[in-house]
């Protein structure tokens, strides 16, 4: 850390360094983009892991989060511009494959226009929306943006914003698809998107040139609510998220609320905590499996999985009476203690999942059909992985040892003995059994657990009302599909200022192009399927 | 065995003779007949198709499949069957709408005009002629039409994509099956239907010709299932990738069509694999065993015809339950490269065991 200041202190005297929660850099637009520059190639910051819009009142800007891959060490960034008018700074594309579609989800909630980057459009909202949601002095005024029923038109060009040598900065038209492409509409509605995700496809024969993906169809401005909520209210919002990993999710935020304010969860609560994370962790995977499977059409491979996940559902309907949103975490432990059965249910499902897997294994994984449609289809090199910032399973298939449980242990996890199942190939196949692999370990997890959960209380005693210190947190956790990340912002209210999710969903999207060019139709789905995003998380 | 040609022997003499009808008039009558008699096979054997699929994937998947409507859910298909017959026929703008309609026609047209050669029964067979096979080959070609037509008119690129997969699909299988059927005709000596049944009287073919006739067998297997587009060569439909494949745009019975030709030409594939493989409907005869022979004799040839036809197809229903899709450049690249020089091969071999009299 020392060094890092030293580094940035001596080329960017101008840059304000802080040490808090990590360490804070206050740089000035004009110098970021260079200083990002030094970041990522001489001190080894080569993922970026946050990017969040922010209004202050005063100014707008962004933070960053950066981690250095080797070290696991993260600093944050903060840009700002008071321009509120036509506010601009630059973008971070060139350096980071990620923030092209951070940086459109930006400009979409605040109006921030990066420079140079190669296609500015909106991502969420339509492109007839008047005015920018999340800055503060939004008019959410119906009568400005009422509820269209008109189609919203398709537009196959795009701008980008070029900062020439004399650094005036001049607008550009862009060309997403010609006029000759054959451009086949991939959803909202379609079997393969797993949710109402557009993908706009140009295609040559049965080989694809160019996706452009359409996002927002499910938006609820979540992050938005939560600015209007308190923070027990935000909470079941997290269930709604990636409605898959909802535990973790929301295991998120109350770490990262009660990092904020300093409450001791009780032992009893941690281990319950983790214990239902890795249920929730191999349900979804097993359901991961299974409809990725179905995508490459053996539909029979979906429902044995699906037979184990019932039991994992079971399980978790008996202790949170739930068996999707399960408003189970609350600020300071979990809502209820665990049902009488959970110890011998758990202990049922450890003796019917080695089984299930080898079962899985015989069916699906060794077969040759299978081997041909997965083998070296849509491989993300390491590099690629920590640039498009692809977390988990599939982040961990191309190399990139990235589980938050190892990297920033939470909760019980550096007590744990498991392994972080990483695998080399990239391909949609080593996705594909890094889960299941994963599913492994969660049970090895849970076997070391479940006849060691403490006694003693499953909540802390927490004020009536919750109110954060000024200041900011991040907390990450490792959620099914990746590294699911929460960002508070409180200015010392009941209410956060800024509440920001930052799903692995979002990313693992955003590299769908990338994965896709080249490939055939018929391997976008494979590629879907395997990196196995949820549209829920995607927009959220 | 039975010979069941004195039914239609005696209905042709009643016309012909008591009623003293005209030559035109019998043959039309006759046409008739049959055409009911077809068109009604048809249905019932869609129905069993469909409740038999969904109670094989059923127990393939852990599930249970129909068993609401009537007892154990007999009565679902005709049930599906109902809905499908009073379902609006949506008319969509922007489609031609003449080869919109043809389509489905087409298709359902080739498969009922393969069901004219099948070998119903020991005299049971709509038209013997001494090209059956080759009509069979010849008419089954026609469904491809069909499905290029919907593909095409329907206006849509999900459809366009799917006939365009189907038609290379199609026209790459037809050489596998072609051949493959090549090398039995080759074996049976014959083209002539009630000939290729009669040959199988004593031992069938799939053991007389023994390696090629099984090769034979195994090549024809993968080209049927590739040629009735059912999985793991379900790419035209491949609901996945193209929701619906060619038939996206159709509903009601324009679709109903479709569906039902597709199981009818999954019994057809079963239907000429019994043909050429299993005797058609010649019982199990083993030489010498005239006790057993004529215990096998009792068991009415439409029966063993039927069972043949359906035991072949289930297999199909387990392949299609079982594997995943391939991708069409694997789909092209597995006929070409691999079933097609393995049937050149088998042929040459064939005709090596028979010209050295090599076979049973």
């Amino acid at each position: 850390m020392a060094n890092i200041q030293d580094t940035v202190a001596r080329l960017f005297p101008e840059v304000e360094i802080v040490q808090g929660e990590t360490l804070e850099l206050n740089v000035p637009d004009a110098k970021w983009h260079s200083l990002a520059a030094v970041l990522k190639q001489e001190l080894g910051f080569d993922n970026l892991t946050a990017l969040i819009g922010m209004d202050w009142g005063e100014l707008l800007g962004v933070v960053y989060y950066l981690t250095n891959t080797a070290t696991n060490e993260i600093i944050s960034a903060k840009v700002t511009t008071d321009n509120r008018k036509d506010p601009m700074l630059h973008s971070l594309t060139d350096l980071y494959a990620v923030a092209g579609i951070y940086e459109r989800e930006v400009y979409d909630f605040y109006g921030i226009k990066f420079i140079n980057h190669p296609d500015m459009r909106r991502l969420f909202l339509r492109n007839d929306w008047v005015g920018f949601p999340f800055r503060k002095d939004y008019d959410a005024n119906p009568e400005i943006n009422p509820v269209r029923l008109d189609h919203e038109s398709v537009e196959d060009t795009s701008c980008t914003y070029v900062e020439g040598p004399d650094g005036k900065i001049e607008k550009k038209n862009t060309v997403i698809f010609s006029p000759e492409d054959f451009v086949v509409n991939i959803g909202p509605q379609h079997p393969a998107t797993h949710g109402v995700l557009r993908l706009r496809t140009a295609v040559e024969g049965e080989t694809i040139k160019k996706i452009d993906l359409y996002l927002g169809y499910i938006h609820r401005g979540i992050e938005k609510l939560c600015e209007g909520l308190g923070y027990p209210q935000t909470l079941h919002f997290t269930d709604r998220l990636d409605y898959l990993s909802a535990m973790i999710n929301r295991h998120a935020l109350c770490l990262c609320i009660e990092k904020a304010m300093n409450i001791e969860v009780p032992r009893r609560a941690q281990v319950i905590r983790v214990m239902m994370d890795e249920l929730m962790r191999i349900s979804s995977h097993l359901l991961a499996i299974g409809t990725f499977c179905m995508d490459l059409g053996a539909t029979t491979m979906l429902f044995y999985p699906l037979r184990e996940r019932e039991t994992i559902l079971d399980i978790l309907e008996r202790t949170c009476g739930a068996r999707m949103t399960f408003n189970y975490n609350c600020i300071g432990g979990v809502i209820v203690d665990l049902d009488q059965n959970f110890v011998a249910d758990v202990k049922k499902l450890l003796e019917i999942m080695p089984k299930a897997i080898k079962e899985y294994n015989k069916v699906f994984t060794g077969n040759v059909i299978a081997h041909n449609r997965m083998d070296g289809v849509g491989v993300l090199s390491k590099e690629d992985a920590i640039s498009y910032n692809c977390t988990g399973p599939s982040g961990r298939a191309s190399g990139w040892s990235c589980d938050v449980r190892k990297t920033h242990p939470y909760g019980i996890y550096s007590e744990l003995d498991f392994e972080e199942v990483v695998r080399t190939e990239g391909d949609s196949m080593a996705r594909f059994k890094a889960r299941i692999s994963e599913i492994e370990q969660s049970c090895k997890i849970l076997s070391q657990l479940v006849d060691r959960i403490p006694e003693g209380d499953c909540c802390a005693k927490v004020p009536k009302i919750i109110k954060l210190p000024a200041g900011h947190w991040f907390q990450q956790v490792e959620a099914c599909r990746g590294a699911f990340g929460v960002y508070i912002e409180s200015t010392g209210t009941n209410q956060p200022l800024r509440m920001k999710f930052n799903s692995p969903g979002f990313c693992l999207a955003g590299a769908i192009d990338h994965l896709t060019r080249g490939e055939k139709i018929a391997d976008l789905i494979t590629i879907g399927g395997s990196l196995d995003y949820v549209v829920p998380d995607i927009d959220r | 065995m039975q010979d069941l040609s004195i039914i239609t022997h005696w209905i042709d003499n009643l016309l012909r003779g008591t009623l003293n009808f005209p030559d035109w008039l019998t043959v039309i009558t006759e046409c008739v007949l049959i055409g009911v008699c077809l068109l009604l096979a048809y249905a019932l054997l869609a129905l069993f198709y469909i409740y038999f699929e969904r109670k094989v994937c059923a127990a393939f998947q852990c599930r249970l499949g129909p068993n609401r409507v009537g007892p154990f859910g007999l009565l679902q298909a005709f049930a599906d069957m109902f809905k499908i017959l009073i379902k609006e026929l949506i008319s969509l703008n922007n489609t031609d709408k003449f080869l919109f309609g043809l389509a489905p026609f087409l298709v359902i047209i080739a498969s009922m005009l393969g069901f004219a050669v099948l070998p119903w029964g020991n005299g049971l067979q709509v038209i013997d002629f001494n090209i059956g096979i080759f009509f069979l080959l010849a008419v089954s070609s026609i469904g491809v039409l069909g499905i290029l037509l919907a593909g095409w008119s329907s206006n849509n690129k999900f459809t366009l994509i799917g006939a365009l997969r189907s038609g290379a699909q199609m026209v790459s299988y037809e050489l596998s099956i072609g051949l493959s059927v090549l090398t039995m005709v080759c074996f049976a000596g014959t083209m002539s239907v009630s000939g290729i049944v009669a040959q199988q009287e004593n031992c069938w073919f799939i053991f007389s010709g023994h390696i090629p006739a099984i090769i034979a067998f195994l090549v024809y297997i993968v080209a049927g299932t590739a040629e009735t587009n059912r999985g793991p060569f379900d790419l035209p439909e491949a609901e996945s990738e193209l929701t619906a494949g060619y038939h996206t745009e159709y509903s009601g019975i324009h679709f109903g069509f479709f569906y039902l030709a597709e199981y009818l030409n999954l019994f057809i594939i079963g239907g000429v694999a019994a043909l050429l493989f299993f005797g058609g409907w010649m019982p199990f005869h083993i030489p010498g065993w005239d006790a057993f022979n004529g215990v096998m004799d009792y068991i009415p040839s439409v029966l063993w015809f039927l069972m043949k036809a359906v035991a072949v197809t289930f297999v199909m229903i387990w392949f299609k339950w079982t594997f995943p899709r391939l991708r069409i450049d694997q789909l092209l690249a597995f006929e070409w490269k691999y079933l097609l020089p393995i049937n050149l091969f088998n042929l040459v071999l064939m005709v090596l065991i028979i010209t050295f009299g090599l076979h049973f």
